[in-house]
């Protein structure tokens, strides 16, 4: 028998249960108890793309060091979905725990020597307690979750009073939940030994929210001055819309007349597919307002032509893409980073997009509202990436800031004193030299400064125009503003190994917060290694400087076709053979010890010897 | 679509409106549309009807998807910004631009390919939305820009130029907005300036979704014998139901008609729709009569033209949506980004 694993704040758990059981809420206050203790949870929510039946499982990562990333492995699963049985066992670590419901027995065979089994009559407790089929299924969780209160030692307390905050609008639900919390708890006092993993009161998590990508995003464009919002329901992304509607409902109405006498500061429409959606956002983008629409791969997809006419029509925009597993319908509940090259040159023709790579909540916030200045400033359709670990799951992040003294950049806009004083407006003409031409909105004056918006090839005054040169010059231009993009976008951030080394590693999103462990772990096996995280595309100069002064650089990324390598390789002409991929796409998010093992290899050191490698 | 600016002279006797506005100021560039193309008439009447109301040319937003008729913009309201979208998908890009400005006039101007094809979604999705927008359909039944093949509006039966003949069954644009919800919903002929003009006017001063199909026969692909978009065809075939003049709000309504040959129809602006029936059974407030006298017309082989439905009361897109009267790219800063102290209570709230 393998040695049980013991860990105070520090292991990993794992709820298999059944979508539509309703165990994603007695999972979630599993998961806020323990940050109500003080102790940094990261957790991640792995459900099928349907409402019920099919498995479905919640990973949480307990790190009293702060890792919030997975870490990779279970020491902790908690069985509750006989479909997934035999691959939640053979996922736990040696030395960890399974806890199962024990109400039928089961033959030994479905057991492992290695682990230490659990086993809570959880069925035959629910059955004894209620007599309806509903509050069966639904306390059948909190009585586990009252167990795992005792096996895990959580204070009791907490959970109780998150209990009476659950269901603070629905107050004759908090007796017969903390019922079932008291049945958990006593049987498992009663009849178990508590486990090896132990939770015990920090001060960890400080003023820290938590909060999921999608929602920081929404929070993000009503902040970024965001009035015109034209969406269609897709997963991950419709909860981003819906934190929008929310967020204005709350937060953009005029005092004087409220939301129901016609005082909404802001316009969402749910439209009849994704490509009416970029559309109404590119008609609100001509005239003025700060619009948005957000999307999955499938919806980029369909709104290709619009982006090809926004970027030649040169009309603001912003698109948040949160990126699921494709190509088609893919993994639709799964999460990838594989619509960097589709967003970066959408549609057909010559084009570049901006991209804004956040990774989590906290830029999903900031890009989110600074994708609307870029948008105005650069009159083109601007895309912040997401992806569904960031989108729709709750990450522990900073508490959310804002300069009270920012001012919204509403980009070049001629006036109707401008034109009245002379300004020779030429709707296409590069007057600063920055490639961003002056734009006027419809109605600035009675007779100057109107133009006819098209995607048909004009010269510098709007004028419809075939002529090669003129084109050319157009086209041309349009690459200069593309190169004044790279000083207006985030900058790269870079993190230098605390010695001298020759290896590098790029990357973005997402994947931040099992980086951070990996590095850390890397670290402490004596391997150095810079590391630098992208952050927006056009690329600057620092990222290919980057490159250039390292041997070798791996490039990690949740996709098969290692997408921002190829962005990488196209834009700053770089050696492929210097850019190493380290791929994760299998849908769930990257691990700490995927990309440290990863890294260890590519620098060809086994991890047992990976100390003796630092150059 | 042409560069070709018309000469910006103007005659000292062209009669002003008034606001001072000559109908030369609602013209634009000059059209590269065949000559005798009966989207010129539209255009034309376009003009005349925007010189009638009243119309500040500059406030008017023209919009358009790809087609022979969605070139038209350009040569009508050079004072006004237009935007020639992309096929078929016009009707959403009008949305949004009149989401984020309420207080400009939106015409939408597209063909039978753009809308009834391609564009047949957005066009339904708009006309439901309640879009406050004057919508035109130059209706061909034909592909000009790519030379002759029929489009979805071409009747059963009817012939091509090279004589082929259309086994799928026409869309009745005027039937769907209908169906659809439109709350002014007309058809009209591109050869008949008396009616068409006044049916503009009324739709720009319709508070909804104002739909007008024109039937404008295409001289180079679609005006031959076995055409049912021909002149020839319409002109034989057309059951106007009414004639219609408009009055403006600030007009008195002086006219004076026979008793029983007319309807008056007040819009939520103040406006009077006056309607000489032609058909003395025809009340155009009447939704359900009107799809059952459609539908008896076309089963007789007619082409029913005139002010078809229109509902006074009607509520637009933003009575739905609660928006602020104020146009939405107008907000300064302090209307649209909440204060600090609002994040920190959302930031307290999820902890």
């Amino acid at each position: 028998m393998t040695r049980p694993i013991t860990a105070v704040n520090d292991f990993v758990v794992k709820f298999a249960n059944v979508n539509g059981s309703g165990s994603a809420s007695a999972n979630g206050l599993f998961v806020k108890a323990i940050l109500r203790m003080g102790v940094p949870v990261g957790a991640r929510n792995i459900f099928p793309s349907n409402i019920q039946g099919l498995p479905t499982w919640y990973e949480i990562r307990v790190s009293g060091h702060g890792w919030l990333g997975r870490r990779g492995g279970v020491d902790l699963m908690v069985a509750m979905n006989p479909q997934t049985w035999d691959r939640d066992v053979a996922e736990i670590e040696p030395g960890g725990y399974l806890f199962y419901d024990s109400t039928k027995p089961m033959p030994s065979s479905k057991f492992r020597d290695d682990i230490t089994v659990v086993g809570l009559p959880l069925t035959a407790l629910c059955n004894a307690a209620y007599a309806e089929p509903s509050k069966r299924k639904i306390l059948k969780n909190i009585i586990y979750l009252g167990a795992l209160t005792f096996l895990l030692g959580i204070e009791r307390a907490v959970v109780e009073a998150l209990l009476a905050e659950e269901y603070a609008a629905k107050p004759a639900l908090i007796p017969a939940n903390i019922e079932a919390l008291q049945i958990g708890f006593d049987h498992a006092r009663d009849h178990l030994k508590p486990l090896g993993l132990k939770l015990r009161r920090a001060d960890a998590v400080g003023d820290r929210i938590f909060v999921d990508g999608n929602t920081a995003a929404g929070l993000g464009a009503v902040y970024g001055g965001a009035t015109v919002c034209a969406w269609y329901p897709i997963t991950p992304s419709t909860s981003l819309a819906e934190a929008f509607t929310a967020y204005c409902r709350k937060l953009r109405h005029d005092p004087e007349t409220g939301p129901d006498g016609g005082g909404a500061r802001y316009a969402i429409v749910q439209a009849e597919d994704e490509i009416a959606s970029i559309g109404m956002v590119t008609g609100a983008g001509w005239n003025g307002a700060r619009a948005f629409t957000c999307t999955s791969g499938p919806g980029v997809s369909l709104m290709q032509e619009f982006i090809g006419l926004s970027y030649f029509a040169e009309i603001p925009g912003v698109i948040f893409d949160v990126q699921r597993g494709g190509p088609s319908t893919g993994m639709p509940t799964r999460t990838q980073q594989s619509d960097i090259l589709s967003a970066a040159y959408a549609s057909h023709g010559d084009t570049k997009h901006v991209l804004l790579l956040p990774e989590g909540p906290n830029e999903c916030f900031e890009f989110g509202a600074l994708a609307f200045d870029l948008a105005d400033r650069l009159q083109t359709m601007i895309f912040v990436m997401l992806d569904l670990d960031m989108g729709m799951n709750e990450w522990l992040i900073e508490p959310f800031r804002w300069d009270e003294d920012r001012v919204l950049d509403r980009g070049k806009i001629m006036t109707a004193e401008m034109l009245e004083a002379g300004a020779d407006f030429g709707r296409y003409k590069d007057v600063d030299g920055d490639g961003i031409p002056w734009r006027t909105l419809p109605a600035t004056h009675p007779s100057k400064g109107s133009y006819f918006t098209r995607g048909t090839s004009r010269d510098p005054y709007a004028r419809y125009s075939e002529e090669g040169a003129v084109y050319v010059d157009n086209m041309e231009r349009l690459l200069r503003k593309f190169e004044t993009a790279k000083s207006l976008v985030p900058p790269p951030i870079v993190r230098r190994a605390a010695r001298k080394t020759s290896y590098g590693v790029i990357y973005y999103g997402s994947t931040s917060p099992a980086m951070d462990e990996a590095l850390a772990g890397l670290e402490a096996d004596g391997v150095a290694v810079d590391a630098l995280r992208v952050r927006a595309f056009p690329f600057e100069g620092e990222i290919f400087e980057f490159i250039a002064a390292h041997d070798l650089v791996f490039v990690v990324e949740q996709n098969r076709d290692a997408q921002l390598r190829t962005l990488l390789i196209n834009e700053g002409g770089v050696d492929p053979a210097r850019l190493v991929k380290v791929l994760n796409y299998d849908g769930s998010p990257i691990t700490a010890r995927f990309i440290q093992a990863e890294l260890a290899k590519g620098m060809g050191v086994p991890k047992a010897r990976a100390g003796e490698m630092v150059r | 679509m042409t560069y070709i600016a018309k000469p910006q002279f103007h005659h000292p006797s062209l009669k002003h409106n008034a606001l001072g506005f000559t109908r030369r100021d609602y013209e634009g560039k000059v059209s590269t549309l065949c000559a005798g193309c009966g989207h010129d008439s539209i255009s034309a009447a376009i003009v005349q009807a925007c010189f009638e109301i009243d119309l500040e040319p500059h406030r008017l937003a023209k919009l358009s998807g790809i087609g022979c008729s969605s070139k038209t913009p350009d040569y009508f309201l050079g004072a006004s910004h237009g935007f020639n979208t992309v096929h078929g998908r016009m009707p959403s890009v009008l949305t949004g631009a009149n989401l984020a400005n309420r207080s400009l006039i939106y015409l939408g101007v597209s063909g039978d390919g753009d809308s009834a094809s391609i564009g047949l979604g957005q066009f339904a999705h708009a006309m439901r939305r309640g879009v406050n927008m004057t919508y035109i359909v130059e209706n061909n039944g034909v592909y000009g820009l790519t030379k002759g093949q029929f489009s979805a509006t071409a009747d059963k039966g009817s012939k091509s130029k090279k004589g082929v003949v259309n086994s799928d069954s026409g869309i009745d644009m005027v039937g769907l907005a209908l169906q659809l919800g439109a709350t002014f919903v007309a058809r009209s002929f591109s050869g008949d300036k008396d009616q068409l003009v006044p049916l503009i006017k009324a739709a720009l001063t319709h508070k909804g979704a104002a739909f007008i199909d024109v039937l404008s026969p295409c001289i180079a692909f679609n005006n031959h014998k076995g055409s049912t978009k021909s002149f020839d065809w319409v002109r034989e075939h057309n059951e106007a139901v009414n004639r219609l003049d408009v009055l403006m709000a600030r007009m008195a309504v002086t006219a004076s008609y026979e008793p029983g040959s007319l309807t008056e129809v007040t819009q939520h602006d103040g406006s009077v729709l006056l309607l000489r029936k032609v058909a003395e059974d025809y009340d155009p407030t009447d939704h359900a009569g009107a799809i059952s006298y459609l539908q008896h017309a076309h089963a007789a082989g007619e082409i029913v033209t005139g002010l078809l439905y229109v509902d006074p009361e009607a509520e637009e897109l933003h009575d739905a949506l609660g928006t602020v009267k104020q146009p939405l790219n107008a907000l300064p800063d302090e209307e649209l980004v909440p204060p600090v102290a609002a994040l920190d209570k959302i930031n307290a709230g999820l902890r």
